[in-house]
């Protein structure tokens, strides 16, 4: 005899405003790559702005989480979906912080010459907003499965990150006129580097809330 | 790389047994004429630890906490199966031979409603100590200030112990049937929801003693209160319709309970 409580709602809407808050963090991420392969720098500005939206959300969240927490004292699921639901307020909030840092960047990028085609970043940017898509959505679907199919994702980015590096490297080595220019692109490739790891540690916050496991910290055997 | 090499909820699994034991029940089943109230409960009861037993009214908690003290031997027609150990002799408390006053002698019980005798407080905690046969007055005195001191009542009643104990408020009237009990220095102490009729400061008081209090006696506490046996027990059994659904340690049972029914009770979604 399970019965509905109005608990229930409350948790919905509060896993409702998570899904707004990493939609908009999605977004920024988006716009940000945008504004530096087509050089928009208008529009690098707009995301430097939105930024407050989302950080204005993470605030909410935190206080809904406080308020369901102090009034309602959840056990087991509820009490995870709770807890997991302010950390991951705050892997949000910190990609959106990425996507402003990425957007400086790309305003300082945009007033000289273009250092090489754009090939990289953009892959890795998209493989990174690929892992804050699916691991909101493991979330909202509470699938461990997806989850656990992030966390693996992020070696992808990492190794992406490493050959970025190593070509940037040789481009300062072989030209000192371009240090400038290949230390903020990256910067950029460092901050993408790290929303891939934010959006792994939200892919372990949902293995938690569906399996009552910490696996943060349990790094998986690398393969030979 | 292979999604399983990641852990899985199998692997993780680090559900464990208490260690060593002050009682258990094998097998225990009980019933009231043909109805059966406790069926097949094997439980384990942790030595200096809280045992919370948690379960919708009916579901049996009572009547498995009233087995250890033999209270229901009055009543016609009831049928006791399987065993109750009380460690460290493995004395089975439900053996034919086995005389209902000397397991009395090493349990205690709290009940619900504060039940002091109409005597004054000092007879109230001397009590069990007459019975037992203890006719010295000086260590008479001693032991019910020791037992009124372990329940945090010593400071409040001293001056007036002559007084009749049913002047104490609930609260008081509470702990003073907790040194009652621990006068006689019981093994095992078994409360049955004792804090349901205080209120939320008397709780808090019973509360804090029991954590003072498990250093020195193992407990057996029922309740309704969630809450309260997330706060002060170490191990929780979930009963359900006299069968045990599932025990495990308090933090884990509330966090990660691994039966479905014992998630919808906690977070109060049946019962």
């Amino acid at each position: 005899m399970v019965q509905q409580r109005h608990f229930d709602e409350e948790l919905a809407e509060l896993k409702t405003k998570l899904a707004r808050m990493a939609g908009l963090a999605e977004d920024q991420i988006d716009k940000a790559l945008t504004s530096l392969v087509t050089r928009d720098s208008a529009l690098a500005c707009r995301v430097i702005d939105r930024d407050h939206k989302v950080n204005a959300l993470d605030v909410e969240i935190e206080e809904t989480c406080i308020e369901l927490l102090a009034l309602h004292q959840p056990a087991a699921r509820d009490l995870r979906l709770v807890t997991t639901a302010m950390k991951l307020s705050t892997e949000l909030e910190r990609i959106s912080d990425l996507a402003e840092s990425i957007c400086e960047r790309a305003i300082e990028l945009n007033e000289v010459p273009q250092l090489k085609p754009y090939i990289d970043i953009p892959r890795m940017g998209h493989l990174a907003r690929v892992m804050v898509k699916e691991s909101i959505d493991a979330f909202v679907k509470e699938d461990a499965k997806l989850a656990r199919k992030v966390v693996m994702d992020d070696d992808f980015v990492d190794d992406l990150m490493e050959q970025l590096f190593r070509e940037l490297l040789s481009f300062m080595v072989e030209n000192p006129q371009t240090i400038s220019r290949a230390i903020r692109l990256s910067f950029i490739a460092k901050s993408l580097e790290r929303v891939a790891d934010h959006a792994t540690n939200i892919a372990e916050l949902v293995v938690y809330l569906v399996e009552g496991k910490i696996i943060r910290h349990t790094s998986p055997p690398v393969p030979s | 790389m292979d999604l399983m090499e990641l852990p899985s909820i199998e692997s993780l699994d680090d559900r464990v047994w208490p260690k060593p034991l002050k009682a258990e029940t094998k097998a225990l089943s009980f019933s009231y004429g043909s109805r059966p109230a406790l069926k097949n409960l094997s439980i384990p009861i942790a030595e200096y630890k809280i045992t919370a037993l948690i379960g919708p009214s009916g579901c049996g908690k009572s009547t498995f906490l009233r087995c250890f003290n033999r209270m229901h031997d009055l009543y016609p027609g009831i049928r006791y199966e399987g065993e109750i150990l009380l460690y460290p002799d493995s004395r089975n408390i439900l053996a034919r031979e086995v005389d209902p006053i000397e397991v009395r002698m090493r349990l205690a019980m709290v009940f619900q409603k504060p039940n002091p005798f109409p005597k004054s407080i000092y007879e109230n905690v001397a009590y069990g100590l007459k019975v037992r046969g203890l006719t010295d007055r000086r260590a008479l005195e001693e032991k019910v200030e020791q037992a009124l001191r372990s329940a945090a009542l010593w400071e409040e009643v001293k001056d007036r112990l002559s007084a009749q104990a049913t002047s104490l408020s609930g609260g008081q009237q509470q702990r003073l049937c907790l040194a009652r009990a621990l006068a006689t220095d019981p093994e095992l102490l078994l409360l049955d929801e004792p804090t349901s009729a205080l209120d939320p400061i008397a709780t808090t008081n019973i509360e804090e003693l029991l954590l003072d209090l498990k250093q020195r006696v193992t407990i057996l506490i029922v309740t309704h209160n969630m809450q309260q046996a997330a706060r002060v027990s170490d191990w929780t059994a979930f009963m359900y319709l006299g069968e045990l659904v599932e025990f495990g340690l308090t933090k884990q049972l509330f966090t990660n309970p691994s039966k479905k029914q014992t998630e919808d009770y906690i977070t109060g979604r049946f019962g």
